[in-house]
């Protein structure tokens, strides 16, 4: 009761329901914005969170992810353009019912699967993260240490594309993670004489660079491309016989969404593909896939909204971010001062509890938004890129450069802009880099502690229990996908 | 169909040093061990103080990880090749130099005056021609964002010719 009492604490207080407004709203935007999305946008926000309060700056950065995850279905479905990567799996039912002139009711079950998807991963959110909090007391550093390599065994196996190819992108951002000075002897890594980098590279700069530079740089190479937009009346809600239709896909996909969400990687995009596929195995029509079928468009769209509670559940229980956009809310957390983990559960329940209620007011927040407003959302993509883009860059370059007031961390961001262009041209995927980055402390700071109180002795990661089932789930991980191919 | 196929089997027919499988390997392995010979010059811990393992240990175990994976893809690619990217058009390039241009012109002239330029130059090449809407993302945008930043987060650009009038 005293729980219940917490969650709607956002309720109470005018200034927690302003920036959920407010972030509901930027969300929504940057979700309709192809290339765009809530983890950039996140990023792009971040220094701005600095001069809020903790509660209200991870509030912030929540509702964003919750809305711009929503907000990429309205591109999806009016301009077969997926709004966010999450959505791409809606583009497959949503643009071919909306040419059919039905593009109200399209969106209309974007909407209602999105919402329900939301709250139930919010509920979710509520019993089981501190129920793995709780577990996680049972862990020491060498419990951490496998529990990490398990996060990205399990990102670079069931994350978009080659599983190799994304451990490559994982090794890489543990090793950016280890430029600067060691935490453990202050000994130089990889500084090559510059002074700025011995406090290491940070993460913004990186973010925004992967993300929004790299998008700019593929901007550059679709000006050619024309977007067809189909016309919106009104926004429907489903009939009776489209419930009937739907809702057990709806609940099904929530589940997987929630699920997926909890595994490291990249949330969303995976959980709509999972959920869309498994619409259509349940599905007595499966033949109307892809020509605008309306399970389709309610199994991907719970799906991926679903995914965004199931991801706080790592990164709040144990710090282990779901999603490349948890990495960021991850970031933000970090920055206020806040520690995830079993800690903050118990010392901070009125501070988590708030982000549990602000998740589920913003799932309705976008409700009514979308209903009312997808209208005015979708003429937002009619901004021609050569203006919009341009003015991501000044937000970018601005953004980056407040953090730590240095113009080392713009060329950082540019270079990583141009390095994360020609990734995602040869197949790499740009999420493991980042949650690498935010994970490699962990990954390097556990295993070495442990060595330090184990004294030397290796031993110590095949004799523990919990530390051999992370290791024995990390092999299964990464044989899976071979499994799956040899089928 | 056939196109397609032709299409995508056309890097087979290439000799293998403008494969894109070879230039992703060759850059990087050449940066790995750049990286892994340049960790054997960091400081190490005596053994005394020693405990656990040296700090370039992690680094180098990571960098060895990253040429095995990379040789595996390679190898990997010999059975399934890649398929052929389409070339990458003018205005890429183009973007690519205003990025240069902009760090430039922010290390030797102005912060501001970058920006501007770049969105100046990356508007214009990628199509738009009408004063406003150049005015709009060269100068108007970019003050706004600065005034923005300057009063909400009460920040300090670096100083430079317009920076510095903005400030004096």
């Amino acid at each position: 009761m005293d729980n219940l009492l917490l969650m709607m604490a956002p309720l109470f207080s005018s200034k927690l329901l302003l920036v959920l407004l407010f972030g509901t709203l930027f969300g929504l935007i940057l979700g309709v914005l192809p290339g765009l999305g809530p983890t950039t946008g996140g990023a792009l926000i971040l220094p701005f969170t600095m001069t809020l309060d903790p509660l209200s700056a991870i509030v912030l950065l929540t509702s964003i992810y919750c809305a711009g995850t929503y907000g990429g279905a309205i591109t999806a479905v009016l301009i077969n353009t997926p709004g966010t990567p999450a959505a791409a799996a809606t583009c497959l039912d949503g643009y071919p019912l909306a040419q059919k002139g039905e593009a109200g009711r399209a969106l209309g079950m974007a909407t209602v699967s999105s919402t329900v998807g939301g709250i139930f991963s919010v509920v979710i959110l509520v019993f089981f993260a501190p129920i793995l909090a709780k577990l996680a007391y049972e862990f020491g550093q060498p419990e951490y240490f496998a529990l990490a390599i398990f996060g990205l065994t399990m990102l670079a196996s069931i994350g978009e594309g080659s599983p190799i190819k994304n451990l490559i992108a994982a090794a890489f951002g543990i090793l950016i993670s280890t430029i600067g000075k060691d935490f453990m002897t202050s000994i130089d890594r990889f500084t090559y004489g510059i002074n700025e980098l011995s406090v290491g590279i940070g993460f913004i700069p990186v973010v925004v660079g992967l993300f929004a530079i790299s998008e700019m740089l593929t901007q550059s190479t679709l000006l050619h491309q024309v977007f067809k937009r189909v016309a919106l009346k009104a926004v429907k809600l489903p009939s009776k016989e489209d419930y009937k239709k739907t809702w057990k896909t709806i609940l099904r996909s929530s589940g997987i969404g929630s699920f997926i969400g909890v595994l490291p990687a990249e949330g969303g995009t995976v959980a709509s593909l999972i959920g869309y596929s498994e619409a259509k195995r349940f599905s007595k029509n499966p033949e109307e896939f892809g020509k605008g079928s309306i399970e389709g468009i309610a199994g991907a769209e719970a799906a991926n909204n679903a995914a965004t509670g199931g991801a706080m559940v790592p990164t709040l229980a144990l710090g282990i971010p779901g999603s490349a956009t948890t990495a960021v809310i991850l970031t933000g957390l970090i920055i206020h001062g806040v520690r995830p983990g079993p800690d903050l559960f118990r010392e901070q329940p009125d501070f988590l509890y708030g982000i549990f209620g602000a998740m589920l007011i913003a799932n309705i927040l976008f409700f009514i938004f979308g209903f009312f407003g997808a209208k005015i959302f979708a003429r937002i993509t009619l901004v021609p890129n050569k203006i919009l883009w341009p003015m991501i860059f000044t937000v970018s370059v601005c953004g980056t450069y407040s953090l730590s007031q240095s113009i080392l961390d713009v060329w950082i961001m540019l270079f990583f802009g141009v390095l994360g262009f020609f990734m995602r041209r040869f197949g790499f995927s740009v999420v493991p880099v980042i949650i690498g980055l935010i994970l490699g402390e962990l990954v390097e700071g556990t295993l070495r502690q442990s060595l330090v109180i184990f004294d030397g002795n290796w031993l110590i990661f095949f004799t523990r229990p919990i530390v051999v089932t992370f290791f024995i789930l990390s092999f299964i991980a990464l044989i899976f996908p071979l499994l799956k191919k040899k089928k | 169909m056939n196109n397609v196929r032709n299409k995508k089997r056309a890097n087979k027919s290439l000799p293998f040093f403008f494969k894109d499988e070879f230039k992703v390997f060759s850059v990087i392995i050449i940066v790995s061990t750049i990286l892994l010979i340049s960790t054997f010059s960091f400081d190490t811990v005596p053994p005394i103080l020693n405990r656990g393992i040296q700090p370039a240990t992690f680094p180098k175990g990571l960098l060895v990880l990253i040429i095995v994976l990379t040789t595996l893809i390679y190898y990997l690619s010999f059975k399934k090749p890649w398929k052929k990217e389409k070339e990458l058009p003018k205005n890429f390039f183009l973007t690519l130099l205003s990025f240069i241009f902009f760090i430039i012109i922010s290390k030797t002239l102005d912060f501001f005056l970058a920006i501007s330029f770049l969105s100046v130059f990356v508007s214009y090449n990628w199509g738009e021609k009408r004063f406003f809407y150049l005015l709009l993302v060269g100068i108007i945008f970019p003050f706004i964002v600065f005034v923005f930043f300057e009063m909400i987060l009460g920040l300090r650009f670096p100083p430079g010719i317009i920076t510095n009038l903005y400030y004096y």
